[in-house]
């Protein structure tokens, strides 16, 4: 089975920082990562190719810097990852993004592709639906657990609110998954040293036949007109020491509203 | 015309109707709706009562859960029948599926998880939507596309009033030929979640994080949420120690929740925690460390163990 996975650099959320002048988040200088549910998404591929045998393929659009995640996408076991990446792109936004990643899935041979719900920065979990129905495959979003596979087709877990679904679903097909789809495994030195060597290819805007006015900002249909800073900071009525009591009182009476 | 995607005639579609309803005024455009769905659709009429123009419902029992290729096929085809200016959908996990999938078809903007929707004086359509950790917001347009596509928060507006039924307001049983239900996915089952609230719908969630120190205390939790009719939220730290799934899960690499009252109990405050509460109505810390940073989100802070206090609330709830 060859397997693509869409995957995508975020800051490292564990360790940002609150700038507590202004309230926002501190993001120059920190580390980025794998966004943890494409991580997720990615091990579910690993362990699909141990189960039915094939190869497993990463694809990622963003700066430079993105090769380091593609890297350590290749130490934990990927064959193959490509970073797509220009500085025409820079403000792409999820349509655009999507038609750029088609467009480089299309150069390979896949059965699957598998794409985290969502990204931890953004939050849209827009892209991998998109890329699904932009290149008419069928999608199932929010997979919780791979209950069965065969070489043309799949059974997994969908967890909605109001429950579990069961589907089965023909090959080729997009999954997005949620992070309960498998527990990643850690890289190994050995892992490491191998992807030190292997190629992580790079891929243009030139390389893909796209117009300029189809990428970036100017292709982008939702445009940010303006960003504004709301101060969430709240005083807290604090209850400490002999006031505890006092506290939980407090707490009862708001909740014996909705007390059954 | 405005037109509200649903796929069910529940709360988060009345939201969306209010809403819209208050944009027409300012705008002159109609507001319509389209039901795609089960069978309980074929009473959409009473839609009608909240001063909505027009009604569309897609419904049959092949249409009971969400099937991403049938669902697809139906809405572009009927979306482009409505030609709506805007579609507003809820952000759960159906409109958070299907919206992506019809603005690809149609090659156009989308923006997520709106929490503020407007019309500026020239006429520009403001979508408002928290940007990366919560305290940036970022107005976004869609100024050369149509339509201008949006999913909205659920819990962020209020629900549609009865204003009653406009004089020539319709609503349309809309035919689905047999060829639409083709599809490539096959649901073999679904298993009900009937006992337990989703932490997104919930209005009290009592959400628990190491300070608990054990996985045996969660029963505590579990007994005050109960109680309230609440749901039991989770930091990151304890879903990694598995005292509890996923589902539970509040932040950024979990989900962003906005209930009437959030308790946080033994809660420290990551900032990829506080990204996804903070936006509650009320929210109360419980903590043994004074110096926690979710107290700074806080109305009410209590400092002590979260265990014995989460017991007290229980104990004088009880009582009374």
């Amino acid at each position: 089975m060859n397997i693509v996975v869409l995957a995508k650099q975020v800051p490292d959320t564990d360790k940002v920082k609150i700038d507590p002048e202004s309230g926002t988040m501190v993001r120059e200088g920190f580390e980025a990562v794998m966004n943890t549910f494409d991580l997720h998404a990615l091990e579910l591929a690993l362990q699909m190719k141990e189960m039915v045998g094939g190869s497993v393929l990463v694809i990622s659009m963003g700066p430079p810097n993105t090769e380091d995640i593609l890297r350590e996408a290749l130490a934990l076991g990927a064959d193959r990852a490509t970073l797509v990446s220009d500085r025409i792109f820079a403000g792409s936004d999820t349509l655009v993004t999507s038609l750029v990643l088609k467009r480089v899935i299309e150069r390979h041979e896949f059965d699957l592709i598998l794409a985290g719900e969502k990204a931890t920065d953004g939050e849209t979990g827009q892209v991998g639906p998109e890329v699904g129905a932009m290149m008419n495959l069928p999608v199932i979003t929010y997979v919780s657990k791979l209950l069965g596979i065969k070489k043309d087709s799949l059974i997994v877990e969908r967890s909605v609110e109001d429950g579990l679904e069961e589907w089965e679903v023909h090959l080729p097909a997009l999954l997005t998954v949620s992070r309960s789809v498998s527990e990643p495994r850690f890289p190994t030195l050995s892992g490491k040293k191998k992807a030190m060597k292997m190629e992580v290819e790079v891929l243009r805007f030139s390389d893909l036949e796209l117009k300029t006015d189809q990428v970036g900002i100017r292709g982008s249909p939702t445009k940010v007109v303006k960003v504004f800073n709301v101060s969430v900071t709240r005083k807290a009525d604090m209850y400490e020491g002999k006031r505890i009591s006092e506290g939980i009182d407090r707490v009862v009476e708001i909740l014996r509203r909705f007390s059954r | 015309m405005i037109l509200i995607l649903g796929n069910k005639m529940g709360r988060s579609v009345l939201e969306l109707v209010g809403k819209a309803i208050q944009l027409s005024e300012k705008s002159g455009m109609k507001v319509g709706v389209f039901l795609i769905g089960g069978r309980e659709l074929e009473n959409a009429e009473r839609l009608l009562d909240y001063g909505v123009d027009q009604v569309f419902v897609a419904s049959d029992e092949r249409l009971e859960r969400f099937v991403s290729d049938v669902y697809l096929r139906i809405s572009e085809r009927v979306i482009k029948y409505i030609d709506p200016e805007i579609i507003l959908s809820p952000a759960d996990t159906f409109g958070r599926s299907l919206m992506p999938m019809i603005a690809a078809k149609l090659e156009t903007g989308l923006t997520a998880d709106c929490t503020d929707l407007d019309f500026d004086e020239k006429g520009n359509f403001l979508q408002t939507r928290p940007a990366i950790g919560g305290n940036i917001m970022a107005t976004i347009v869609i100024p050369n596309h149509r339509p201008k596509m949006a999913t909205v928060r659920p819990r962020t507006f209020n629900v549609a009033r009865k204003i009653g039924r406009k004089r020539d307001a319709e609503i349309e049983f809309l035919k689905i030929p047999d060829e639409y239900f083709r599809s490539n996915v096959r649901l073999l089952s679904f298993k009900e979640k009937r006992d337990e609230i989703n932490i997104q719908e919930a209005d009290v969630i009592v959400a628990a994080g190491k300070g608990l120190r054990r996985k045996e205390n969660m029963e505590i939790v579990r007994e005050l949420a109960e109680l309230v009719g609440g749901a039991v939220g989770a930091s990151r730290a304890i879903v990694d120690a598995k005292w509890i799934s996923h589902d539970h899960q509040v932040g950024l690499s979990g989900k962003t929740v906005k209930p009437k009252v959030y308790i946080a109990a033994g809660i420290s405050g990551a900032v990829q925690h506080i990204a996804g509460m903070q936006t509650s109505e009320m929210i109360i810390a419980i903590n043994k460390d004074k110096f926690a940073p979710i107290f700074k989100v806080a109305d009410i802070g209590i400092v002590a163990d979260a265990k014995s206090t989460l017991e007290e609330i229980i104990r004088r709830l009880r009582s009374r």
